[in-house]
C-alpha cells in the first residue's frame, strides 16, 4: 500500500461517489486516471483489505432489530458451537475474547420475535447459554476506520 | 413501506459493486430502470437514513489494524448518558452502546476501538479513562475472528 492507496481508502469509506463515472470523480481527487483508480481498487480488493464496496444499511430503519450475544463456551467445544452460531445468516459479527464470556457476535432480525426465536434456537443446539445484550442507547456507530499513515482521515 | 423495486435495489447494492467504469449503469441493467432511477434512488435512501453510508467495508486487520478490543465500562446510572456521549465524540471510538450488565461482566457502557497494538490501546483507554473520569473498565480484545459479513436485508422472500 502506498501513499495513493491510503487515501483512496480514506475516500470510499466515507465519500463514495453517487454518479454515472465514480471512478473517474474519484481519480480527480487523487490525479490518477479513471482506470488506474479501477485498478487499484481490483489490486486492494484481492489482496483483502477492501471487503465489499456497496451500501451500509441501517438495520433498525428497515425495521430489522439487532443485538449482541455473549456466551460462555467450554474451550473444548468451540469449534462446534462457533459452527452452530456462523450458521445463522443474521449472524455477522463473531469473535473470540478473551474472557470467561468467550464468544461474541452480532444478530441482526426481521423482527424481535425472530430473533427471540433464534437465541433459543442456539441455545437448543448448543447447550450453552446464550446472554443477550441488546443496546438501552446507541450513541454511536462509525464503520469507518482509522487508516494507519493518514492523519486527518477520520470523521 | 418498502416497494417491490425498492427491495431489488437494496438487494443489489447490498451486494458489491462491479469495478467497471459505469458500476450503476451495470447494477441498473440487472433492475431493468434507468441508471438515472437508480442514482436517484440511492440518493433518495441515503437521504432517508435508509443507507447508513455508501462505500467500502475495509477488513481492519488486512490494513493492519490488528488491535479491537471491546472496551467496556461500569458507569453509575446518573451519568451514562454523559460518559455515553464523551465516549462518542472520541475519533478513534467506532461503536458506542448502553447495554445491560450480566452476572460476570459488571459493565454497562461497551465502545469500540481498532488500533494497531494493544500497547496503543491501553493508552487510549487510560486516556479515555480520564476524561469521562471512571476507573473501573477492562478490555476484551478480539482474539480470533470467527465470522465478518455483511447483513443481506430482505431475503426471506
Amino acid at each position: 500500500m502506498d501513499n495513493i492507496d491510503k487515501d483512496l481508502l480514506g475516500i470510499i469509506q466515507k465519500d463514495f461517489p453517487v454518479c454515472s463515472r465514480p471512478f473517474q470523480e474519484i481519480g480527480e481527487k487523487l490525479g490518477i486516471t479513471e482506470d488506474e483508480t479501477v485498478a487499484r481498487l481490483s489490486k486492494l480488493k484481492e489482496q483483502g483489505i477492501i471487503r465489499r464496496l456497496g451500501a451500509i444499511m441501517d438495520s433498525r430503519k428497515l425495521g430489522y432489530k439487532s443485538t449482541l450475544c455473549a456466551m460462555e463456551v467450554p474451550p473444548d467445544t468451540l469449534s462446534q458451537v462457533a459452527e452452530v452460531v456462523n450458521g445463522y445468516i443474521g449472524v455477522t459479527h463473531n469473535y473470540l475474547r478473551n474472557h470467561d464470556y468467550n464468544l461474541w457476535f452480532t444478530l441482526i432480525t426481521p423482527s424481535q420475535g425472530h430473533l427471540e426465536k433464534t437465541l433459543r434456537d442456539i441455545e437448543k443446539r448448543t447447550g450453552q447459554k446464550v446472554y443477550n445484550l441488546p443496546a438501552i442507547r446507541l450513541f454511536k456507530i462509525k464503520v469507518n476506520f482509522h487508516v494507519p499513515g493518514v492523519k486527518g482521515g477520520e470523521g | 413501506m418498502f416497494s417491490d423495486l425498492d427491495k431489488a435495489i437494496i438487494k443489489e447494492i447490498q451486494g458489491d459493486l462491479p469495478l467497471v467504469a459505469q458500476p450503476y449503469r451495470e447494477i441498473a441493467l440487472r433492475l431493468g430502470i434507468s441508471e438515472q432511477t437508480l442514482l436517484e434512488k440511492i440518493k433518495e435512501f441515503q437521504e432517508q437514513g435508509y443507507i447508513r453510508r455508501f462505500g467500502a467495508a475495509l477488513r481492519h486487520r488486512e490494513m493492519g489494524l490488528k488491535a479491537n478490543p471491546m472496551i467496556i465500562w461500569q458507569v453509575p446510572e446518573a451519568r451514562i448518558e454523559e460518559v455515553g456521549n464523551k465516549l462518542a465524540s472520541f475519533a478513534r471510538v467506532t461503536h458506542c452502546y448502553h447495554r445491560p450488565m450480566l452476572p460476570k461482566l459488571p459493565y454497562n457502557v461497551f465502545s469500540m476501538i481498532h488500533a494497531e497494538t494493544k500497547e496503543e490501546c491501553s493508552k487510549l483507554a487510560k486516556e479515555m479513562a480520564e476524561i469521562i473520569n471512571i476507573d473501573n473498565y477492562d478490555l476484551l480484545y478480539s482474539e480470533k475472528e470467527l465470522k465478518k459479513t455483511s447483513m443481506k436485508y430482505f431475503m426471506e422472500g
